[in-house]
């Protein structure tokens, strides 16, 4: 960064990207990209952009990893080598190893594990923009790729980054926000039950922060809930339109 | 959704009876390409990217590009080099590691395409910054979202229509110090003209363009073939165990030099765009 970053928060108390404080960036979110996998999601949050791609359950391969009385969890999380400043190389870093280790604790929780011994349930997220938050970008995505898979689920995950800007808790850090400011703490929570499934932070807060910064979360995690199941709910939605025409047409 | 990597002596039969009437699984004619839709400039991060789905192939190529050390023996010649990833986000078959014996040869046929016809011209001075000792390279990464058959021209026009589309940074170079400076203006990438790939397999003794994901399975040889705008033939590529005959080489590369053109304007209708396309315009 060449040029000093005085302040991340504007004059008129808006955010760099004109955002307010507790304001989320735009988010879009489709299921069923994919062909060949079982389930899918291509989601874009702000400029991130996030495929995930669900197989399972399936039958799982090295056998040793089985365990007989319920299925594994297997989640991928890699960036695109393009998706960040500088080329990334293609080999996994120890960034990713960690975020899919954390990912795969914070998702399997959901699901029904015990149903399916043996087994194996396998989600690959792969980043192919990258813009902060992209953790919590993935997990939402994950949520809707295991779900537009059918497999049963107790709930869904939903993630949302807050963080320290300015001595403000602002929600939702873009990528300047989360390198220049003073902390970051990655959300997701099973916004039916209150569960939190994940926590993080780096950068410094007090306790009364972490307090705030929940309260926030949860807030925006409501609102991204909201559309998670608006997501799921319109493909459902297109095949009923799309049965609807054919109806139309035998007529 | 199919999961199995082999495909089933049914299946082989249905595809290979209709061939015989002269018919394929997806009513194309033996010479006809399923329908192909590119988005350009869809990553923000990468200097230059495109989306393409070809029929029920999804690929994605992003190119960065950064200043490195030229190789000892092209001391004034930019680098470039391709990389293909077989993402198991494509097929229920492909697993994650680094790539294996399929992945390089299809990055090896996409990069000897772009590199033989040097549509991308590495002795540009644009991209040679201290001669010996900087100059750009380019990375291509390519990857393989959704397996719908033949990769490899999909992750050729994929790459093609990326490069098509790159912007370097603008270099102030002290003459004393060698120091270089990165300026914020860019400019579009030195380029001449464009190449294609185009990919036949022969099923039984048929030969078709454009193998679907049955065809791909079914198939006993592969040819590739990469044309540039010119005409000239600039890589080929036979593949598996299957074997061709003279004649069959030499009436692929006719309907070949037809085919081309159409990819060749596709290409230039997708090159220079300058603002950045959101691949939800993408039909998946």
């Amino acid at each position: 960064m060449n040029e000093e970053i005085t302040s991340l928060i504007r004059e008129d108390g808006l955010r760099l990207d004109g955002r307010g404080l507790h304001e989320l960036r735009p988010i879009s979110m489709r299921t069923g990209v994919l062909d060949r996998a079982d389930g899918s999601c291509y989601l874009t949050w702000g400029n991130n952009k996030i495929i995930c791609a669900v197989y399972g359950p399936r039958e799982l391969h090295p056998k040793h990893l089985a365990q007989p009385d319920k299925a594994i969890v297997r989640v991928e999380y890699r960036l695109a080598t393009f998706s960040v400043g500088e080329r990334k190389s293609p080999a996994p870093r120890r960034r990713e190893y960690e975020l899919s280790k954390i990912l795969t604790e914070s998702i399997n929780n959901v699901l029904f594990l015990e149903k399916f011994p043996n087994g194996t349930i396998d989600l690959f997220i792969t980043v192919l923009d990258a813009d902060g938050g992209t953790r919590c970008a993935a997990l939402t995505a994950a949520s809707l790729g295991l779900a537009d898979a059918g497999i049963p689920m107790r709930g869904i995950v939903t993630g949302c980054a807050v963080g320290k800007v300015d001595g403000k808790i602002v929600v939702d850090l873009s990528d300047i926000e989360d390198k220049e400011g003073k902390g970051d703490m990655p959300v997701a929570m099973i916004f039916n039950t209150g569960e939190l499934t994940l926590l993080q932070c780096d950068g410094t807060f007090t306790p009364e922060e972490v307090e705030e910064g929940l309260k926030l979360s949860k807030t925006a995690i409501g609102q991204i809930y909201q559309m998670q199941r608006k997501a799921l709910l319109a493909k459902y939605s297109q095949i009923e339109e799309h049965l609807d025409e054919l109806d139309e047409e035998e007529e | 959704m199919r999961s199995e990597e082999i495909i089933s002596s049914l299946e082989r039969r249905y595809l290979t009876d209709l061939l015989a009437k002269g018919e394929r699984m997806d009513n194309r004619g033996f010479w006809e390409s399923r329908p192909i839709q590119i988005i350009p400039n869809v990553i923000k991060k990468a200097e230059g990217s495109a989306m393409v789905k070809w029929g029920d192939t999804v690929v994605l190529a992003g190119v960065k590009t950064q200043l490195g050390s030229p190789f000892p023996d092209t001391p004034n010649n930019g680098v470039i080099t391709v990389n293909l990833e077989l993402s198991p986000i494509s097929s229920p078959s492909f697993e994650s590691g680094p790539p294996g014996p399929d992945a390089i040869e299809m990055a090896r046929i996409v990069d000897r395409g772009i590199r033989e016809s040097k549509v991308v011209p590495l002795s540009d001075p644009k991209l040679c910054v201290i001669p010996e000792k900087t100059v750009w390279i380019l990375f291509v990464d390519i990857y393989i979202l959704d397996d719908g058959g033949n990769l490899i021209d999909a992750s050729a026009l994929a790459a093609m229509v990326a490069l098509a589309n790159t912007r370097i940074q603008k270099v102030l170079v002290d003459e004393e110090t060698e120091e270089v400076t990165l300026l914020d203006e860019t400019e579009p990438l030195p380029r001449k003209g464009c190449v294609a790939s185009l990919t036949y397999a022969k099923i039984n003794d048929i030969i078709v363009y454009d193998p679907n994901l049955i065809e791909d399975r079914g198939k006993i040889a592969r040819f590739s073939v990469a044309i540039t705008n010119e005409g000239l033939v600039c890589s080929m590529q036979k593949g598996e165990s299957g074997v061709f005959l003279e004649e069959e080489i030499l009436t692929i590369l006719e309907k070949a030099s037809e085919r081309v053109k159409e990819l060749i304007t596709l290409i230039e209708e997708n090159s220079q765009v300058t603002e950045l396309r959101e691949m939800f315009q993408f039909d998946f």
